[in-house]
This record gives C-alpha cells, structure tokens and sequence, in this order.
C-alpha cells in the first residue's frame, strides 16, 4: 500500500536506489567521566532532592529493610519480584504483596496499593535518574500506579550519566521491551506554570542507596 | 496575507490578559532554557547541538535505509509498522483495528503528529471515545481547542478558565487551585487509562538500530497510555527516525533542557515492541504508524530539508517576540511559532497563509536556540521567494512586484535614485526637525499609512548625505 | 596612518539620518583616515531579498558590487546592512560562480562600523565625550548574524563622561524587521512597545544602536508616546566631543 509508495517518493526526492549503502553515520558521541562512587553517591542525592525527591543512604540491606518498615508502617504496598528485594527481606515485611505474575492481580494491587516497592537496574548521578528494564522480576505499573514509588538500589547499580548508561548498554532493546529512564516524581506545569507533582504517576519518590 | 490570519493577530494583541499570560509563560520557559545550557550547568552544549545536527542531517539524507532498518527491527520483536500517506490512512488503519478488536476506548498521550491528522476528531466521529490524558491536551479537549504551544499546550488558560471547563464539562465543584485541579484530572483519567483498550502514543525518536520507539514525558501519561491497555499504536512522522540507541544519550540531554529547562524530563520511555515472555506487564500488541502527510515533499530541497530535523523542543516560540505577542492559534495550523512558520508553508503549500513567512522581523532568535540547528530565518527567506514566485505566475500581488522591479531600477541608477529622493523629501513634511505623527490625506496611503499607525515618522533632513558630503 | 576607506552609508542614512554619515566620516578622519564616498552607491538591495524579490535583490547587489569594487576597505553604518552583503550575497549568487567570486571577495572588505574601530582599526578609545546616561540596542543582524556584542560596549566604556546602563530583557527585538514593520504594523508596533518599556526600565536619556533602522522604529515609537527620550548612531556619540 502507502509503505512502497512514501519509501519511493523518500528515495526519488533524495535520489537514492533501493539498497544503496549509506555512508556511515557520525560517530557516537559518548564520554564517560571519572567520578568516585562517593561523589556519584552525594550528586545522585542532591539531584534527586532538588526534584523534591526524598533519598537515603543505608550501610547494609538490613538497614535498608529497616527504612522501608519505617516508610510503610501500617501503609501497604507492593514489591516487585527484583531478587535484590527479596535479599533485603524487603518483600516479606507486613504489609506488603509481591511475587504477583499474574497481569490482572497486577492491575489490581498496583492501583490500590500506597506504595509501589521496586530496585533498579541503574542510576544515574548526574541527574538521580533510576533506569527500570521491564522484565519478570520488575513490573512497569509498580513503579507507576502507586502514588508513592520506594526504590531500593545498591550502590554499585550508580553509573555517572547517560552516556554511561548507553555505554554500558547499547542495545536496550536486547535486553527488554521496556527500558523507561525516572527522573523524580511525575510532574505537571499544564496551568499558569504552577507545578504540580503526582499528575499521572508517582508524586513521591524515595530512592534508597544501599552500601 | 488572508483576513483571517491578520485578525486573530489583531485580537490577540488587543486582548490584555492573554498578553500578559503568553508572555509571562514563555518568558519563564526561556529563562529557565538559558540557565539550563548555560556553561556552568551543560558545558559541551554547543558541541551537542553540533552531533545533534549531524544526526538529524545524516538521518534524513538517508532516510528511507533507516526507516527500513527501523521496519524490520520492529516487526523482528514482533511488532507492526504501518505506513500512512495521510490522515484518512491513519484513522483508517485506527478503526479498522478498534472494530477487530471490539475496542470503544481510546487513551492517548500527548502527540503534536495526531493534532496534524486530527484523529480524535475522527475517531469519535466514528463512536469511539479518545481521551487526552497530558492535562493540558485534556483541558484543551474539554474545551474544544486546538494546542496554544507545542510543549506547554493550555499556556493561555489561566485556572479560572480551567476551573470554569472542568465544572462545565465534569460536573466537579469549581476548584481553581492548580493542584486540586490536577487531583480531579488524575481521578477521571485514571479509570480511562484502567479501561481503555488502545493507548496511542506519539514518538520522540524512532531508533532504527533497536526497532523502538521513545517518548519524552513529564506525567506519567504516557508511561500508562503505552502500558495499561493492550494495544499501544504509536503515531509518528517518517521524519523522526535516528541511527542508534546511543544517539539518545545526544538528543535526551537537548530536548528537556531546551524544552523546559530540566536536565532530563521526568520520564523517558524506550519501547520495542509488545511484552515479551516472561514480563509481567505491557501491551499485547506493539503498532507504529509511520506518517508522511506532506514530509515527502521537504526532502528535495537541500537547505529547507533542514526543518524536518525538528525535535518539537518548543524553543523557538519562547524566544520568538512575534510568537510572544501573536500567541498559538493566531498560526494557520496546528504548529506555531517559527518552526510552524517554517514547517506550515511546507506541509500545506505557501498559499495556505501566504502571510505567514513573512510574519518575522528576522531577529533571529529562533536559529539561536534551536538545539538541532535548524537555520530557521534562512529558511523563512527561501519561503519567501517560494511565495512570491507563486504569486507571480498566479499573477497576484501585482503591484507590489512592480514596486520591488521600480525600486531595483532606481537602485541601479543613481542620478534617479537621488533626484527621487529629493521629490520625496519635497514632499515629506519636515516636522521642523520633530517627529510627524501625522501627513496630508493625500499620502495616508499603504506603507506610509501602516508606519503612521503606531510610530512616529522622521522628518525629512534639508539635505541628504550625499548633497552633505559634497559641500564638505 | 593615512590608510583609505569607503563609506557605504546605506539608503537610509543616505536619505534620512545624514548627520550618522557625517559622524561616521568625522570619526575615521580623526583617527587618521582619508574617507571616500563612491557617489554611485545606492542601497544593499536587503528591502528586495527580505521581501522574497530574489531577482530584484541579485540587481541591487550587482549595482553594490561594482560600485565597491575598486575599494579596499568599506565601512558601513550598519550591522543589518553589513550582514546582508557579508552573509546573505553568497546564497543569492550561488549558481553564478563568476559572481560569487566576486562576493567573496567583498565578503572580507566591508565592516560595520564598530568592528571597523575594533578590530582593524585596533582602537577602543576615539577621545570622545558625551556626559549622559544611555542604554545600547543590540540590532538583531549586528548581534546574531555578525556576532557583535562586546565591541559597541568597549568604544562606549572609553567615552569620557558616558554612563552605560544594560537594558532587560537585553537582546529582544525592536520590532522593525524592515518590509514587516508595515507589513504587520500592528504587531511591529506592539514589539517596539516592549522595547520602549525595557529602555524606560534603565532610566536612560539616549539610546544608542549601530542601526539606524532599529534606531528609527525606537524613536518612533518613543516619540509617538511621547517619551523625551532620543536616539543616537553610536558614531554620533563617538563624534560627540
């Protein structure tokens, strides 16, 4: 239909061929700097605050479990299925569903929970981004339906930037059908500029650096 | 130019509080823009901008091997691409799928390609229900308007307005803090997004080498429109394709910063596809629609291609002063601003709004920020002479070609040159050396007339350089 | 010392502000200069190639072009001007080779007048004097064309007596955009009122530009709010002693 149409009508206006090679493109542009674990720590931090994120650093993950008892007391939420949770005793405090693979329950315990309990594949410093990779182990509507999304994230997971991410990983698309980038609470400024937090997604975050 | 286009300029200039909404509004948008690239903030933003441009130009030169590319990694993970010349083909190929499917409800996201096609309009008109779920796309929906800015779409409603739109067209008490405003919206369109089942997306950037597509979000809406229900069609022109995932490293860290001055926007979403086994969640069914709608046409050209590189930022209308003064829908169609005035002419041929290339004074402004680099006062001089050579061999504007031909004689002879200049000067006023606010009937008339209207005119000196330097 | 330049005044100088013509010819002379007037100049041929005339434009130029052709330096008073033969000449002859030689060549012969001072020239302080308080107006083709920011300001922080006070929003247009200033009075008239807010927002007495056109769209919208502040050519200022 149209494809073989409009592909025709690109390769005429640019005089190309069906085929033809292509010359090869720019060269990625990507460059990693060198920062200790400690500044990415303390710069993952102070970027996650100014969004109005709530951040902390534990030693150990039974510190971290103890943070997140206190988060929750008598809230309930649910974890996703991430190993690292589990390792934590994360997703076995009161309160709390996980181990759900079902996508109508889901549906259902993200919409009604308080608070939505994930790790993360990565972050990022220099902007506290969280990078979540769809996959058995972590849902995309945990991190999305509740209002409240609690992420737990050792402090290896901490990369520097986007260019390190895309260092590390070229071809996301490899790895999941889903690779979504969280850089603080949902937010909106759709009236008079005024910006509002929790529209659609989470409006708090807290992310917890482990180690 | 057409009466339309002059009078929605004329009323948005004479109305005081949209004046100072728009320009408030993009003031802030372009204050924050400039802090966000500033050296100490994004040090390498003008070589960003550079890789930028290279990308896009690379993309578009070779556009039909990256849409291929991008076609067979789609449909390698099991998705479909879908290829439309126009708007009756995509909402085609959208209700042919809602019927299949017996789907009723539709959510989308926010998509400035959907506005070119009009398809909320044309799915409803066929029964189905498309909800807006951006907040400003769904207070614009309630009231029946098309987006006021590519980026910030509802900048000209204050919260009395929406307050007012959403108490009309909701029935909720009338709530005119923002943030109470924003609760109702997340209540209402939450069942949407739970019950919807087609979610419709736009595209940011379509990544040839992974087959994905991303969309660039602050909300969440598009997060659950792509999610929840178990269709996800993405609509997206042809233009919007780049080589590699690891270009995004490039665009991700321009676009935000440039759109509303965040280092990265709240959420980025990469998808490839329908959920695969194993994951939880996610749509059963992944379509791109890959749009032309008139882009075609943009590629023969060497130097206005250049528009299509485009990453909808929003830049350029903050910073443009006749954008700030005229408003969105002064424009003749859905994109406004310099990029609308580049792009419109283009996608719909100069004598859509013939006027509109010319709605510039060519400060410039627009080129500066753009962070892909589209030389967009050049372009707007190439549609000018696009216009006029139309208008000349439809023969309109006819005496104005024969001014410009008079004013290329008299410019070419000096000894008329200067004896012209001395009958106008006779005949201006001399304002005995003050500005004239006013001349004689009989020269109130076109260019004089329009100067006259808001501004003072010099008075004609006793002699020109030229007789000057002679007595020298 | 003793080097020759050309004036291109431009049209509108030429016609209505004679007097920034004459400062402009006093300045160079004063530091040494010997100034000439090549009597066949005329205009640019920018109100053509702005207006989508690229045919009458390309017979401007050509008429600029033969006129300077035997000149070795040329200032202008003017970065509008200036941009349109150093920028814009190029694109309009583009499938005339013989001819874009030629405008390449002209390309590295013609300065605005500032930059002149500046940068061949070699001179920042012209030994003026002109006690007031002002505020300078970047033309749009003169910053972002031609890239003129600093070297305006440097030739007005040596005049003796010149308080420079910064206006804000600094860089936004005065609305004139040549054939647009009639083509969309309205709108062109509402920038220059924005404009005229930011100038009143510095306290000034005197705006200065390198642009007689920005400079006139100003005046006229100032004196048409009746507003006693005046415009000046900046060579007017560095001729004031």
């Amino acid at each position: 239909m149209s494809r073989d149409n409009i592909l025709h009508k690109v390769r005429t206006a640019l005089g190309r061929s069906p085929s033809q090679a292509v010359a090869p493109p720019p060269p990625v542009r990507l460059r990693v700097p060198e920062v200790s674990m400690e500044d990415r720590i303390a710069s993952m931090m102070s970027h996650l605050n100014e969004l109005n994120g709530k951040t902390m650093r534990v030693p150990t993950m039974d510190a971290a479990r103890e943070f997140a008892a206190g988060i929750l007391a008598g809230k309930t939420a649910l974890a996703s299925n991430s190993p690292y949770l589990a390792e934590c005793g994360i997703s076995t405090l009161p309160g709390v569903a996980t181990g759900i693979t079902d996508l109508g329950e889901l549906r259902q315990a993200a919409a009604t929970v308080d608070i939505g309990i994930t790790s993360a594949d990565y972050a990022l410093s220099d902007t506290g981004t969280l990078v979540m990779l769809s996959s058995p182990a972590e849902a995309r509507l945990i991190s999305l339906l509740p209002f409240h999304h609690l992420a737990i994230v050792p402090r290896e997971r901490i990369l520097t930037s986007l260019d390190e991410l895309f260092t590390v990983l070229p071809h996301p698309a490899e790895q999941s059908s889903s690779m979504v980038l969280i850089t603080g609470p949902s937010r909106t400024a759709d009236i008079e500029l005024v910006l509002v937090r929790g529209v659609h997604g989470p409006g708090f975050i807290t992310v917890v650096i482990v180690g | 130019m057409s009466v339309e286009f002059d009078q929605k300029i004329h009323t948005t200039l004479e109305d005081a509080n949209l004046q100072l909404a728009i320009y408030t509004a993009t003031g802030r948008l372009k204050q924050k823009r400039v802090e966000a690239v500033a050296a100490d903030s994004l040090p390498d933003y003008q070589e960003l901008r550079t890789q930028a441009n290279a990308i896009k130009k690379h993309a578009i030169e070779n556009l039909d091997h990256y849409l291929e590319e991008f076609e067979r990694n789609v449909e390698a993970r099991g998705g479909k691409v879908i290829y439309c010349k126009d708007a009756t083909e995509v909402s085609d190929f959208v209700l042919d799928l809602a019927k299949e499917r017996g789907s009723k409800l539709i959510v989308k996201s926010k998509s400035m390609t959907t506005e070119e096609v009009d398809l909320n309009e044309r799915l409803e008109h066929h029964g189905l229900e498309s909800v807006e779920t951006d907040l400003g796309e769904y207070i614009l929906q309630l009231a029946h308007e098309k987006p006021y800015h590519i980026v910030a779409p509802a900048l000209h409603k204050t919260r009395y307005d929406v307050a007012e739109i959403f108490t009309r067209e909701l029935h909720v008490p009338n709530e005119t803090e923002p943030e109470k405003i924003t609760l109702t919206a997340r209540a209402v369109l939450r069942e949407k997004f739970l019950h919807a089942d087609i979610g419709i997306s736009g595209a940011n950037f379509l990544v040839a080498d992974s087959g994905a597509v991303t969309i660039i979000e602050n909300e969440g809406n598009a997060r659950l429109t792509t999610t929840a229900p178990k269709i996800h069609i993405a609509i997206a022109g042809i233009e919007k394709v780049i080589p590699r995932a690891q270009d995004l490293a490039v665009f991700l860290k321009l676009l935000a910063r440039s759109a509303t001055g965040q280092n990265l926007s709240v959420y980025a979403s990469f998808l490839s596809g329908p959920r695969r086994p194993g994951e939880i969640d996610g749509p059963e069914e992944f379509y791109v629609v890959l749009l032309d709608n008139g882009r075609t046409k943009l590629l023969p050209d060497r130097s206005k291609r250049q528009s299509l590189y485009c990453i909808r930022c929003g830049a350029c209308l903050n910073t443009c002063p006749v954008y700030r003064k005229i408003g969105g829908h002064s424009f003749p169609w859905v994109y406004s601003g310099p990029i609308g005035a580049i792009i419109t002419p283009q996608f719909m041929g100069v004598s859509h709004e013939p006027g509109l290339p010319f709605a510039s004074s060519l400060c410039g402004a627009c080129g500066e920020v753009c962070p892909v680099k589209i030389d967009i006062p050049k372009v707007l001089l190439d549609l000018r002479s696009d216009v006029k050579k139309s208008e000349a061999r439809e023969g309109l504007n006819r005496l104005e070609l024969f001014a410009f031909r008079i004013f290329a004689w008299v410019m070419t002879h000096p000894q008329a040159y200067e004896i012209g200049g001395k009958i106008a000067a006779s005949l201006a006023p001399s304002g005995e050396g003050k500005w004239i606010s006013s001349v004689p009937a009989f020269m109130r008339i076109g260019p004089l007339k329009a100067w006259l209207s808001v501004r003072d005119l010099p008075p004609s000196p006793p002699k020109s350089f030229r007789e000057l330097w002679r007595r020298r | 010392m003793g080097k020759q330049v050309s004036l291109f005044v431009t049209c509108m100088v030429d016609q209505l502000f004679p007097n920034v013509g004459i400062a402009m010819a006093d300045v160079l002379e004063r530091l040494g200069y010997r100034v000439d007037f090549p009597e066949s100049q005329t205009c640019c041929g920018q109100p053509a190639f702005n207006s989508g005339y690229r045919a009458e434009a390309r017979t401007v130029a050509r008429h600029f072009l033969e006129t300077f052709a035997a000149s070795e330096q040329i200032v202008v008073p003017s970065g509008s001007c200036t941009s349109m033969i150093t920028h814009h000449y190029a694109d309009l002859f583009q499938k005339e080779p013989e001819t874009l030689a030629l405008v390449h060549a002209m390309e590295k012969k013609v300065f605005e007048f500032a930059t002149f001072l500046t940068e061949i020239a070699g001179v920042e302080d012209v030994g003026a004097r002109f006690e007031e308080v002002i505020t300078f107006h970047d033309g749009c083709h003169a910053l972002r064309e031609l890239g003129i920011k600093s070297a305006p300001r440097r030739l007005l922080s040596h005049v003796k007596g010149l308080e420079l006070r910064e206006m804000s929003p600094a860089e936004e247009c005065c609305g004139f955009g040549g054939t647009f200033s009639v083509k969309f009075a309205e709108l062109s008239g509402a920038m220059a009122r924005t404009k005229v807010d930011a100038i009143l927002g510095t306290g000034a007495k005197t705006v200065v530009s390198l642009d007689p056109s920005c400079l006139m769209q100003i005046q006229g919208a100032l004196s048409r709010a009746g507003h006693s502040i005046r415009t000046m050519h900046l060579a007017e200022v560095l001729a004031s002693r």
